[in-house]
């Protein structure tokens, strides 16, 4: 079961090395929508402070959304979904494998460059840690509920605007604890509580998700 | 070992085939004949479990497939319509991770002498570079690995296979058919040998 799970690890991250550009893009993007702001806005350090938080969040949301639709549409077009269906493990594994791989392609790379996002907005070193350690603890969310929408939109015509329509309200609670930890520590409460919100959000949706994205696959492959 | 009984299948509203029954005994090999649309390929994805009938019911040992679920995916090899191949990964990678996939062993220099049996070597290619039949040949190495699994269920293993893929396969399927293994093909032309049981669908 577990050598299932490494196998579907090891597989995605050796496609995620071959196929380089994708993964750049995804965080590239991630760099540029969060650099748009300051230009837009204007250097109003205050004013900057103060959007950080929920600025760099919006964009980790976006980010890890961009890369979703490829997660499962690849393996569908070619079969190999089905070869994962009819394998010996249990399709939640593989699903949870696949989750797992997605984030450390989209989301681990977004935690590391963060507090480089951060310094564009003057945010205070001391929050570094915080930011960083929300986006650690809310991005394995995203990929887990993202992979849900991923997996029951598949093979839909328009599966990519539909996936954003119905996964975006569903990142709603996790941007608002991941942003919300990042302000209260800014504001010298200590952004604990959100933080073990967001971890607790983590277990939950780690407990859940697996067994949601393979009812979902099993559905679109009927 | 295999039992379907009163089978249904609709696909879009049209009724593709009703109260088809076949059984499969070790050592037997089915061909599933019709022309295009017919329910060929929907036949074999209620037979290998991956699309219920609209009626009717799989068995497996006498138990129905559905209560057995990763316990038969372990019992049979099923390779599609599409090749699931990787065009990024190289054909040692693919046919690796899909034995571990299946949870067969799969040992590099196995892996190596399933590739080169087909005609395959195990460089550092890419797939996507290598031509339509090589890349069924890719997929089909995996039959080779697939000695211990009985039950092969094949869609349209012969197409893009040139007449020395043909053979080969051909004596693969002896030799599974001699281990006691069984096989279910689907084709729309003469294979040249003859199968067990036929089902002419459509």
């Amino acid at each position: 079961m577990l050598a299932a799970a490494r196998c579907v690890v090891y597989r995605d991250l050796l496609l995620a090395l071959r196929r380089r550009s994708d993964v750049a893009t995804a965080l590239l993007f991630f760099v540029i929508v969060a650099s748009l702001f300051p230009l837009g806005i204007g250097a109003e350090p205050n004013l900057l402070r103060a959007i950080a938080p929920g600025v760099i969040w919006v964009a980790a949301l976006l980010s890890s959304m961009l890369s979703l639709g490829r997660l499962f549409a690849a393996d569908y077009d070619d079969g190999t979904l089905e070869q994962m269906l009819l394998g010996a493990a249990p399709l939640g594994v593989v699903a949870a494998a696949k989750a797992f791989a997605h984030w450390l392609v989209a989301g681990l790379p977004l935690v590391a460059i963060a507090p480089l996002i951060a310094l564009q907005y003057d945010l205070a070193a001391q929050l570094y840690g915080v930011l960083a350690l929300s986006l650690l603890l809310g991005t394995p969310v995203l990929s887990l509920i993202g992979a849900i929408g991923a997996a029951l939109t598949l093979g839909l015509r328009g599966g990519g605007v539909l996936l954003s329509l119905l996964v975006l309200p569903l990142y709603v609670p996790v941007l608002i604890m991941g942003a919300g930890a990042v302000e209260m520590a800014a504001a010298g409460l200590g952004g604990g509580g959100q933080l073990l919100l967001l971890g607790a959000m983590l277990v939950i949706a780690a407990a859940f998700a697996p067994w949601a994205i393979s009812a979902a696959l099993r559905i679109s492959l009927e | 070992m295999l039992e379907a009984s009163n089978l249904e299948c609709e696909r879009g509203g049209r009724r593709l085939f009703r109260s088809l029954s076949l059984v499969l005994k070790p050592g037997e090999i089915l061909r599933i004949a019709g022309a295009n649309g017919s329910g060929k390929t929907s036949l074999l994805r209620i037979l290998c479990g991956l699309a219920p009938p609209s009626a009717g019911e799989v068995r497996w040992q006498g138990t129905p497939i559905r209560s057995l679920k990763e316990e038969y995916a372990r019992q049979l090899v099923y390779l599609g319509h599409a090749p699931a191949v990787k065009g990024d990964l190289t054909a040692a990678e693919n046919l690796a991770v899909a034995c571990r996939l299946a949870g067969l062993p799969a040992g590099e220099s196995a892996v190596r002498a399933a590739l080169e049996r087909f005609g395959l070597s195990a460089n550092g290619t890419p797939v996507r570079k290598l031509s339509q039949g090589q890349r069924r040949r890719a997929a089909l190495a995996r039959l080779e690995l697939s000695e211990a699994v009985p039950l092969w269920l094949l869609d349209e293993p012969f197409s893009a296979l040139d007449a020395q893929g043909v053979e080969l396969l051909d004596g693969l399927f002896q030799q599974h058919l001699a281990r006691g293994g069984a096989i279910v093909f689907t084709t729309h032309q003469d294979p040249g040998f003859s199968a067990t049981h036929v089902v002419e669908l459509g």
